[in-house]
């Protein structure tokens, strides 16, 4: 039937798209074509220029150069109410949602027209229910899960009829039995004829729901295919211009004890907005890497904060080297041999405004000397600091250069540099290759196992159940506060994990 | 809408360009007010800037202003390193004189080198208690420390206004709220003959360089800027962040109560309601426009001196209000913020507009 | 005592109306993620030209003039908040310093000079309920305007589309700016609702409750207005609560004889700044409820992109 008519005009034409940011140029004479009903990928790594290239459609950024056709007629999109009048929603990466507002209330705030809550939620019931999407209208943002909210920003879009849905990297956050959900949701909207633009840098996702797909390198278009017929090696090769680097993992040959150990560690939050910690017991060993998996706000960064002591404890609760320290602060726990790696690099890991060398000194003048009589050693720390820069490949202009001024990646092997030369006996890490390129990423990867191999524990907590899998030798879940039983990852998979991370009541079971 | 965008890395030049640039802004805005008065601007600068300048009385009078706005600056610095907003230094600068007036009051009549001393320490105890008691609202229940130091400025005005015009009040004197003037063993002796200036500015002279050696050195100073600059690292590095606020507000009332207690035992001489025209909030801008630098902030202490007397002159002369002063001293900061906003940030690229 | 009763409760409710007036202003200024510490120099400035205006149009012309110059003020504020995302706190300050030094210069002409204030507006029928009648339906229009700036701001912020997007702007500028809302210009228009709030304060002790100009005559009411947002919890209701408690309290030197105090007028005279701070303590302690109610955004600088 459809074959019969006339090939309609394609919904959406990006011709010659540039757009130049001090210092980079993120999108490159891109090109683009998007026909109705149709699952188009953008596919490429950390930094490709996908994300700029989604926001000038969106039209929360201008472009520098370049048209934008939408049904065959160019178009001026001044911002996101003109991109929303002409039938373009956005689901983004990071939820741009109200966490005090009800669901509901954000909901209003993207529609135009008379001011009716109470109409609005049962609008908002009706399409929930009719796409397979859940949500209670009253309950307030803060208190809804991550796969949650994201039913929110899809609801939001879903109510004013778009044409055209883009999802940034909507899967980051989500348990492989909520992508086949979502991916039912996306398949149902295409057969009505929404055109969807989806965002990724996971080849096999691309290759299950896509039809066609536009790679992105550097900013620039490089290639086009039909995902389902291509290899998972030659996407690769199209994103990052090689095959996809694998880490090489040795089996441990030393003696296996246990350095780091958590004892029934609970602990009550007084943020109405965080998670709180139940009962959590956990022992790694010697030249292990541990992986706890699961969705951030189910008590990661309360758990993180507890192991490094920025969040103290009942002393009894951690361990380090059988010696009770979950009393002592994170500098004390240092000096136990503690290292950590937190999720947040700039402002957390390292001071943005300070140098290389002067955050050298914030984690290593306990060790290193750097710290004398009450005076502060800066011409040691920038020594130290050259010869992480050194030993650990990060490209930056030395010492003396600003950790705001490094890309997430070399920072990131900064940090992890940093914490390796306090010569640690526990190692935690906290998403270790968010947000960083796929070659350091690699080198992260390949650097943590390493460690581990020569001898010290490793924890490594992270949303990317892939990276997991790659590096960890035993795999935990934790969810709502709930850490499972950690299982070597031979006696598991993505499927059983996922089930864990959905929720306890499979662990009651 | 947006006329700026963040630079990729901080203009240093910008950095030491905003202060002298906020300061010509700022005399560019007062000649036309000048202007707008009738009063030709260049009669007027040099009744403000020039003239009192040309006496060694005016000199006498300038270091003696500066010293107090200096000492107070350098402590005020420390914490807004660390983003605690002391902003209350008036009223640790009335307590540390309130104590220092105390142990000249009560040692009347009484010989001794340790009285001028005592005093001093009392001055300093008083103003570092007078910066404690926020330190102990913000550690213990969370108390914004900006309101809680400005509330306690108002407190410790009234308890001044309450004890000078009731117990301390001077009994042979008229009815005047003021205590006794200072015995000799209570006062600084006067430096030259004929000229208000006195010892004391000795104790600001002094105190620089330990100010300046502390934030370039110490690692104490590293953690308060550390804990100024992010919070989340400081807690990371396991730095603890009540002790940053006790450091910060404790030194700064205690260097506040100093300059104070100098301010009673110095050209003043005496307990009075208006012992301190302003300092403890002129002080705060001498700390931005001194870049928060020790020897940054005698620079802005001298020019902050400067737009006092000037003022003062201004009153004389031309028939100004003193608060003229307030005035400029307000757009100054409203300038050096504004300059200061071009480090990180420039002004936003226009666009080519394609065809 | 209950005859002595009436005209204490019923000067606190003039009492407190510039803290009513400025402290809802801030309120708004706050809901947008915006905190403006120049609340003290707005009234001041606020004051001198509603004095100024006062003299030529009348109290109605004089809280307008207040008005436009507390909007004014704010001004230079948002632009170098907002548009320069300069440091709010140390802004705030500047604008607070500005404000004193302005308002002397201005306000030297007019030093000797008063006004003639205000009649009471006496509401006919409720005024003579016993009691609350003098209380409440004895006062000056200015304080029945300030009620209905009060149930306005309260209805428009819980029931209105304008209110969400004041509390979305102020909880997150990004999302509120990704999904297609001027945050800058929105928090321009909040801070200076805020600044025009704080001049009618201003001008009201100006040209009704005192009624002349003396320098520096707001005496601490603008930090008083600040404290008292966080007293609140950011609800209005809250507010006037707060704002009349401490109206009560800035009068107490005056009744206290009556009412049996026997402390010296100039420590009964730092009561209500001593109290601002326990309430303060209160409020802080509270951790949980602060964090609910408090702006996300509050303070934080946003430059859009």
């Amino acid at each position: 039937m459809t074959s019969s008519r006339p090939d309609p005009a394609p919904r959406l034409e990006l011709l010659h798209i540039s757009k130049r940011y001090p210092g980079v140029l993120a999108n490159d004479d891109v090109s683009l074509l998007v026909r109705p009903g149709e699952i188009h990928a953008v596919l490429g790594e950390n930094g490709a220029g996908k994300s700029t290239l989604m926001k000038i459609i969106y039209g929360a950024v201008q472009a520098d150069q370049g048209e934008i056709l939408w049904n065959g007629r160019q178009v001026q999109i001044g911002n996101p109410a003109a991109a929303r009048q002409l039938g373009i929603g956005m689901v983004f990466q990071h939820f741009q949602l109200f966490e005090t507002l009800s669901v509901v209330e954000n909901i209003a705030l993207a529609l135009e027209g008379k001011f009716d809550l109470r109409a609005l939620a049962s609008r908002v019931r009706e399409v929930s229910a009719k796409y397979g999407l859940p949500l209670e209208p009253e309950r307030l943002v803060h208190s809804l899960s991550v796969g949650e909210r994201q039913r929110v920003e899809i609801v939001r879009c879903l109510l004013q009829n778009p044409q055209l849905l883009i999802l940034d990297e909507p899967t980051s956050v989500l348990t492989p039995q909520a992508v086949r959900s979502l991916f039912a949701t996306l398949r149902q909207l295409a057969s009505e004829g929404v055109s969807i633009l989806y965002i990724s840098h996971k080849l096999h996702e691309i290759q299950e729901l896509c039809e066609r797909a536009t790679v992105m390198q550097g900013g620039r278009v490089t290639g086009e295919a039909d995902p389902r017929q291509e290899s998972t090696a030659s996407l690769a090769r199209m994103m990052i211009g090689r095959e996809l680097p694998v880490c090489s993992a040795t089996p441990y040959e030393g003696e296996r004890i246990p350095v780091l150990e958590l004892r029934g560690l609970s602990y009550a939050n007084d943020d109405p907005f965080g998670a709180s910690l139940h009962e959590i017991d956990l022992i790694v060993d010697r030249g292990e890497v541990v992986g706890i998996a699961g969705i951030s706000g189910n008590g990661q960064a309360e758990l993180l904060a507890a192991l490094s002591g920025e969040v103290p404890s009942a002393a009894s609760c951690v361990l380090i080297d059988g010696q009770a320290v979950g009393h002592l602060h994170a500098g004390e726990r240092r000096d136990r041999g503690l290292a950590f790696v937190p999720e947040e690099r700039l402002g957390r890991g390292a001071v943005p405004a300070m140098s290389l060398a002067q955050n050298f000194t914030l984690t290593a003048h306990r060790q290193r000397e750097l710290r004398r009589h009450g005076l502060i050693n800066l011409a040691g720390a920038r020594q130290w600091a050259a010869r992480c820069i050194e030993r650990f490949d990060v490209r930056c202009a030395g010492p003396q250069a600003a950790a705001r001024s490094l890309s997430g990646g070399n920072l990131q092997k900064f940090i992890v540099g940093r914490e390796i030369m306090q010569a640690p006996k526990v190692m935690i890490v906290a998403q270790p290759t968010w947000g960083v390129d796929v070659g350091a990423a690699a080198f992260l990867r390949q650097t943590l196992l390493d460690l581990a191999r020569s001898g010290v524990a490793v924890l490594v907590i992270s949303e990317e159940l892939e990276e997991l899998f790659e590096i960890c030798d035993r795999i935990a879940v934790l969810a709502a506060g709930r850490l499972s039983l950690p299982v070597p990852k031979e006696d598991t998979d993505a499927e059983k994990i996922g089930l864990l991370m959905a929720g306890t009541q499979q662990q009651a079971a | 809408m947006q006329l700026i965008e963040p630079r990729a890395n901080p203009s240093r030049t910008m950095r030491w360009l905003a202060p002298p640039l906020a300061i010509l802004l700022t005399l560019l805005v007062a000649a036309g007010i000048f202007a707008l008065l009738g009063k030709p601007p260049l009669q007027a600068f040099y009744v403000f800037f020039i003239e009192p300048l040309e006496t060694s009385n005016g000199w006498s009078e300038l270091l003696l202003k500066a010293s107090p706005l200096i000492l107070i600056a350098q402590g005020l610095a420390l914490g807004f390193r660390a983003r605690i907003y002391n902003i209350g230094a008036e009223g640790q600068l009335l307590l540390g004189a309130i104590c220092a007036s105390g142990v000249a009051i009560y040692t009347d009549g009484m010989e001794g080198a340790w009285i001028l001393p005592a005093m001093v320490l009392a001055g300093a105890v008083g103003g570092g208690l007078w910066g404690a008691i926020p330190a102990w609202l913000r550690t213990r229940f969370q108390a914004q420390e900006t309101l809680t130091t400005l509330m306690l400025a108002y407190v410790a005005t009234y308890l001044l206004s309450w004890l000078v015009s009731g117990p301390w009040r001077d009994p042979s004197g008229t009815n005047f709220p003021q205590s006794i003037l200072f015995a000799e063993p209570a006062m600084f002796t006067p430096l030259f003959e004929g000229l208000r200036i006195n010892a004391s500015v000795y104790i600001a002279a002094a105190l620089v360089p330990v100010f300046w050696l502390f934030v370039a050195k110490s690692f104490m100073a590293y953690q308060l800027a550390v804990g100024g600059e992010a919070p989340a690292a400081a807690r990371y590095a396991g730095f603890s962040a009540n002790r940053t606020v006790w450091v910060s507000l404790v030194i700064s009332g205690a260097a506040a109560g100093i300059a104070g207690a100098a301010e009673a035992a110095g050209p003043v001489g005496q307990l009075t309601l208006s012992l301190s025209p302003g300092y403890g909030y002129a002080a705060i801008i001498v700390a931005w426009v001194g870049r928060l630098h020790p020897l940054g902030i005698v620079l802005a202490g001298l020019l902050m001196a400067l737009i006092y007397l000037g003022g003062e002159a201004a009153q004389v002369s031309m028939q100004l209000p003193a608060a003229i002063s307030w005035l400029f001293q307000g757009m100054l900061l409203f300038f050096l913020l504004g300059a200061d906003a071009f480090v990180d940030f420039r002004l936003r690229q226009r666009k080519e507009v394609t065809a | 005592m209950i005859e002595y009763l009436v005209p204490v409760l019923a000067t606190t409710l003039a009492a407190a109306t510039p803290l009513v007036f400025a402290g809802l202003g801030e309120l708004v200024t706050e809901k947008s993620g915006v905190i403006n510490l120049g609340v003290e120099g707005m009234m001041l400035i606020g004051a001198v030209a509603g004095f100024a205006g006062g003299l030529h149009w009348g109290v109605a012309g004089g809280l307008l003039c207040g008005a436009l110059a507390g909007a004014l003020a704010a001004l230079p504020f948002a632009f170098l908040t907002l548009s320069l995302g300069t440091n709010q706190p140390a802004t705030g300050l500047a604008l607070t310093i500005f404000g004193i030094g302005l308002s002397a210069f201005v306000g030297q002409y007019f030093v000797s000079q008063s006004l003639p204030g205000l009649q009471p507006l006496i509401i006919p029928g409720l005024a003579e309920i016993p009691l609350l009648g003098p209380v409440f339906f004895s006062q000056s229009w200015v304080v029945y305007l300030s009620w209905l700036t009060f149930a306005w701001l309260a209805w428009m912020l819980a029931r209105t589309r304008w209110g969400l997007i004041l509390r979305a702007v102020g909880e997150s500028p990004e999302a509120a700016h990704a999904i297609g809302y001027p945050v800058t210009a929105i928090r321009y228009a909040a801070t200076c609702f805020g600044g025009a709030m704080a001049g009618i304060g201003g001008a009201y002790l100006s040209t009704v409750y005192t009624p002349l100009w003396v320098q520096n005559m707001t005496a601490g009411r603008g930090w008083i207005a600040v404290a008292l947002v966080v007293f609140a919890t950011w609800k209005p209701g809250r507010l006037m609560l707060g704002a009349y408690l401490f109206g009560g309290m800035t009068i107490l030197q005056l009744h206290a004889q009556g009412l049996g105090v026997e402390l010296p007028s100039q420590l009964l005279a730092a009561v209500p700044y001593v109290a601002t701070i326990v309430v303060l303590v209160l409020i802080s302690r509270d951790r949980k409820l602060l964090q609910l109610n408090l702006p996300a955004s509050l303070g934080k600088p946003w430059i859009g992109n």
